[in-house]
């Protein structure tokens, strides 16, 4: 349940030469969505797609109720149920198509709450600084340090059966500290730009340099900051159905979890209960860290895997991309002067 | 000295903030879930507990906020927590005096374990581009994908069972008696294996990815290729130029980010019914028990915070920068 | 002139591999003489700096050397070829053989080890049989040397000043007395008076410890007065290169030229400073013939079209060399 943390800090400037999103906001707005090119980022959008599509029209196209009883009773996958049955009969495949829709609202309503608040408090107490910065970054400190898993389950614990709303509101007002730490840190990095001192010095009115100026340039990082965000929404919504607090009549990934943790499906051999959902959750996290991924190599380019580390010289040897050694490629055949000691002509370059 | 002040006072803050959260919650519970209790355990119930209560729940309406406030803190500062109601009537400070060592001993350890190996292998991986290491990425992407208490399920399909090594569940044999014996210990470590392992491979790849990350960007500063210029060994360039100072922001962020694993890895507790604190937060739930629910938030925050100082040291020895004005 | 310590032939250094290569070092051909300074100028871009990184091999990725050679002249033994070194030969060549100054005063350093820290673990490395004591005494006179109390071995690089830091970065560039540094740079970050201290300083030392100077910067102005030779750099190749003291007097390639009227002289007679219209040229698509034709205010025929050989220019002393129409050479440089 880690929102993956460490991908994020990578944004934040002051540690170490930092490939900047952009110089110049000119530049940005064209690049701005360049992201989406990478072929990492492109896997997870393609997929997260998929999940969008099943949200939509999963409660149409399932193939049973998911609350329909019948007498296939802890049925494994076959022809008729693709993911088997549960200890009441009910159909596994359509309860995870149904439960889709829960899961993608819930991620994606608690993901806007967040980033929004993120935003509001990050970049104003960054732009604005002095008192209005010190309330912000200790407000958001607090929230990060708090277990923020622990509130969100006692929180809902108070009310009976939360719907999925509630859920989504009470994950989005919790965890939106990390984006705005981020946040807060890129602004106050942006807010020394020489852009930005001069629409500042030129009276441009504060709202407008936040909108125009410094809001373009914080795009992928609010991006990234939204991904991590419905992640961690996404895994609190089913943790918070698997321990039966949330709803248990409306279906999402976690409520079938639940369900087959209850009647001991593993106890019984009944794998199929719980691994679907736990793909499906698992796929789609993958989907959106794919997605992160490709927004932080966006935003530090160094960090690519790609690019080829071995190469071929032209005497036929490969030798290794490597910093402090660099390869060459063509090392000269005939030296006139230098002595030439056979062992070292032999090696002669890297391994 | 005045950084490791500041955060002090930022902890106490914190403490305070989350405090103050914990005597708001109960006053939202719509309803009296003390008078069920009491008129259920008639006679059994002390005076005492039955004030404990009420002051915990804000129930005395002649009393203002301020005053009930005020009552509280008195009665979390004399370590009274209420009593438990799925214990009734052991004091929640007890039931949580009880499970807090397995949650320290099997979440606490597995998050350091975790945090070491990650790293470790995420200089590996940063220094030398495009080894096996790099193979590993989405395969662990994967997994740290994957919630905590699923990946615990599959783990007790694959290797629990009847006549397996592994237990599915509890934190020793039943029959034994909890104590430092060649009984007790051995037992208390085999069931701990499975959830240990279960932590670790979700959440180990975190830190593997930062780390990885950190070294990349590391590599490319001035004083690595002043460390190459030098003709030093490249051991010594990659552990204690790069690795050195790549591990800076990867400590910070392990403090940063404690709360959230913390909050995961108890779900492993449930899963496998470990006798930790998560377990019994997951109990309290499910009987509806506010006090032991509080308690559990308020001991997991702290635990939290206490984490967080040391790691905090951590950073201090570790960043000559940090200890600037001695 | 005396015998030379470090001999760069046809050096080609690209950034990439194969159509995607960039070209940013084209068949530079330079000599550094035992115990000179060698200026070295040029616009940023103009591939001074990849020289520098890519004659020493620490190009970073996707930096490669492409072909040429690097000899290097040891005080006693026989020339090796820096660019077929194996790794770890190449360790034991660096800083003991040639040492590097680089740019960055801030970056240069460690931030997590003491001064100290990073003075003796190159001794160590290079001399493993050193005692600690030895060691560390080698360092408490290097700190001198550069005129740094002994008590600073101590300190933290965050906890110098920018000079300070500098100093201890040529300190430790001398640490294994090396036949040859290289300066990238060395004084950019620095305020002026910082700089002519540390200049001074190390024409010194130079003169002490005999060793020889790859100075590199965009200041052509400093070089005139602090260098013996000057070479002269544009679209990764040497485009003149002369004694110090005729360049600045006699300027032959109009680029020379326009660098030396983007300065005010620090010495001398004051010129009119015009500076260079327009920019260096994108090393992705550089201009036929003579790379600088579109920006000569003295362009014709041939420039455009063909490329100038560097050689001496056909009526002036030897030691002189020139790529230019304006001053087609008598015959190609003898190396």
């Amino acid at each position: 349940m880690t929102i993956s943390p460490s991908s994020i800090e990578q944004v934040i400037p002051g540690q170490g030469a930092m490939a900047q999103p952009s110089a110049a906001p000119g530049r940005t707005r064209r690049r701005r969505f360049r992201f989406l090119t990478n072929a990492k980022t492109a896997t997870g959008v393609v997929v997260l797609a998929g999940y969008g599509l099943f949200a939509i029209i999963g409660p149409w196209v399932a193939p049973y109720d998911p609350d329909g009883r019948s007498g296939d009773i802890l049925q494994a996958p076959s022809a008729s149920h693709w993911f088997g049955t549960t200890h009441l009969g009910q159909d596994i495949f359509s309860q995870i198509l149904v439960g889709t829709r829960s899961v993608v609202l819930v991620g994606l309503f608690a993901g806007v709450l967040a980033t929004m608040l993120s935003i509001v408090i990050g970049v104003t107490s960054g732009y604005l600084g002095g008192l209005a910065d010190e309330a912000g970054s200790a407000l958001s400190n607090v929230f990060l340090v708090i277990p923020a898993l622990p509130l969100i389950i006692i929180v809902t614990s108070i009310v009976d059966q939360a719907s999925d709303m509630l859920v989504a509101l009470i994950i989005g007002c919790t965890s939106w500290a990390w984006g705005a730490r981020v946040l807060r840190a890129q602004t106050l990095s942006l807010r020394r730009r020489d852009y930005v001192e001069a629409a500042r010095a030129t009276g441009e009115r504060t709202w407008r340099i936040i909108l125009f100026e410094i809001l373009p340039n914080l795009t992928a990082i609010i991006a990234s900051g939204f991904v991590g965000t419905v992640i961690f929404a996404v895994m609190s919504e089913i943790t918070l159905a698997f321990i039966g607090i949330s709803s248990v009549s409306s279906w999402n990934w976690g409520t079938i979890l639940f369900w087959a943790q209850g009647q001991q499906a593993l106890a019984q051999g009944a794998w199929w209960w719980f691994v679907p959902a736990g793909l499906a959750i698992a796929l789609l996290g993958t989907a959106l860290a794919l997605i992160n991924f490709g927004i932080d190599e966006f935003v530090s380019p160094r960090l690519r895997s790609g690019g080829r580390a071995r190469i071929r010289t032209a005497d036929g040897r490969t030798a290794r991309m490597r910093v402090g050694f660099t390869p060459v490629l063509a090392p000269a055949a005939a030296v006139p002067a230098p002595r030439r000691r056979p062992a070292v002509a032999k090696e002669g370059g890297h391994r | 000295m005045k950084f490791l002040l500041q955060r002090i006072a930022f902890y106490l803050f914190t403490a305070w903030a989350a405090i103050t959260l914990n005597f708001f919650i109960p006053r939202m519970i719509p309803g009296d879930p003390v008078q069920a209790l009491i008129s259920r355990n008639q006679g059994r119930i002390s005076a005492d507990a039955i004030q404990s209560l009420r002051v915990l729940f804000g129930l005395d309406k002649n009393q203002s906020l301020a005053e009930q406030y005020v009552d509280y803190w008195t009665q979390l500062l004399h370590g009274d927590l209420g009593l438990s109601f799925t214990f009734f009537p052991t004091p929640v400070s007890t039931v949580i005096g009880d499970s807090l060592p397995w949650t320290v001993g099997l979440v606490g350890i597995t998050t350091i374990v975790s945090f070491l190996l990650g790293t470790a292998l995420g200089v590996g991986a940063g220094w030398r581009r495009g080894s096996w290491i790099d193979a590993l990425l989405p395969a662990t992407t994967f997994l740290s994908s994957i919630p905590y208490f699923w990946l615990g399920l599959v783990a007790i399909a694959l290797f629990a069972g009847p006549g397996s090594f592994f237990p599915s569940s509890g934190g020793y044999e039943p029959g034994l008696v909890p104590a430092f014996d060649q009984y007790f210990i051995p037992s208390a470590i085999r069931h701990s294996i499975l959830p240990a392992a279960t932590i670790l491979v979700s959440s180990m790849s975190g830190w593997l990815l930062s780390m990885r990350n950190m070294m990349v960007t590391v590599s490319s500063e001035d004083y690595i290729t002043v460390a190459h210029a030098k003709g030093l060994s490249e051991r010594r360039v990659a552990l204690s130029y790069a690795a050195r100072n790549a591990l800076l922001p990867n400590v910070s962020g392990f403090a940063l980010s404690l709360g959230f694993i913390v909050g995961g890895t108890l779900l492993v507790e449930i899963v496998f019914s470990y006798p930790g604190l998560g377990f019994q937060l997951f109990q309290a739930v499910g009987y509806k028990d506010y006090p032991l629910m509080q308690g559990i938030f308020l001991i997991i925050t702290i635990s939290v915070l206490v984490a967080n100082l040391i790691a905090d040291v951590a950073y201090l020895l570790l960043d000559p920068r940090t200890r600037k004005s001695g | 002139m005396s015998e030379p310590v470090l001999e760069v032939r046809k050096l080609r250094v690209d950034y990439g591999l194969g159509d995607e290569a960039v070209h940013a070092v084209r068949d530079v051909d330079l000599t550094l003489h035992r115990g000179e300074v060698l200026g070295l100028a040029g616009e940023s871009g103009s591939g001074k700096s990849t020289l520098a990184y890519g004659l020493t091999r620490l190009l970073p990725p996707p930096g490669v050397v492409s072909g040429g050679q690097v000899v290097y002249h040891p005080l006693d033994g026989l020339p090796v070829d820096v660019l077929t070194l194996t790794p770890a030969k190449l360790r034991q060549f660096r800083w003991a053989e040639t040492s590097i100054v680089f740019q960055g005063a801030m970056n240069s350093l460690n931030p997590v080890h003491r001064v100290s820290t990073q003075l003796l673990d190159v001794i160590k490395a290079h001399e493993p049989r050193s005692t600690a004591a030895g060691r560390l005494a080698r360092a408490r006179e290097l700190l001198r040397l550069v005129g740094i109390s002994a008590d600073r071995l101590d300190s933290y690089p965050h906890q110098l000043s920018g000079g300070m830091r500098q100093r201890v970065m040529i300190a430790m560039a001398l640490a294994l007395e090396p036949q040859v540094v290289i300066m990238d740079e060395p004084t950019t970050a620095l305020d002026v008076v910082m700089q002519r201290q540390i200049l001074g300083q190390l024409a010194e030392l130079r003169q002490r410890l005999g060793f020889a100077v790859l100075f590199i910067t965009h200041d052509l102005s400093l070089l005139v007065e602090f260098s013996d030779r000057i070479a002269i750099m544009y679209g990764g190749r040497i485009v003149e290169e002369a004694p110090a003291v005729e360049l600045y007097r006699r300027a032959l390639h109009p680029y020379t030229d326009g660098l030396l009227h983007s300065f005010p002289a620090l010495r001398g007679p004051r010129r009119e400073l015009t500076g260079i219209p327009g920019s260096p040229p994108d090393l992705r698509a550089m201009p036929s013939g003579c790379a600088f034709h579109p920006r000569c205010p003295k362009a014709f025929g041939p420039c455009d079209k063909e490329l100038p050989p560097l050689g001496p220019p056909g009526d002036d002393r030897p030691g002189r060399a020139v790529a230019c129409w304006l001053h087609p050479a008598a015959e190609p440089v003898p190396r």
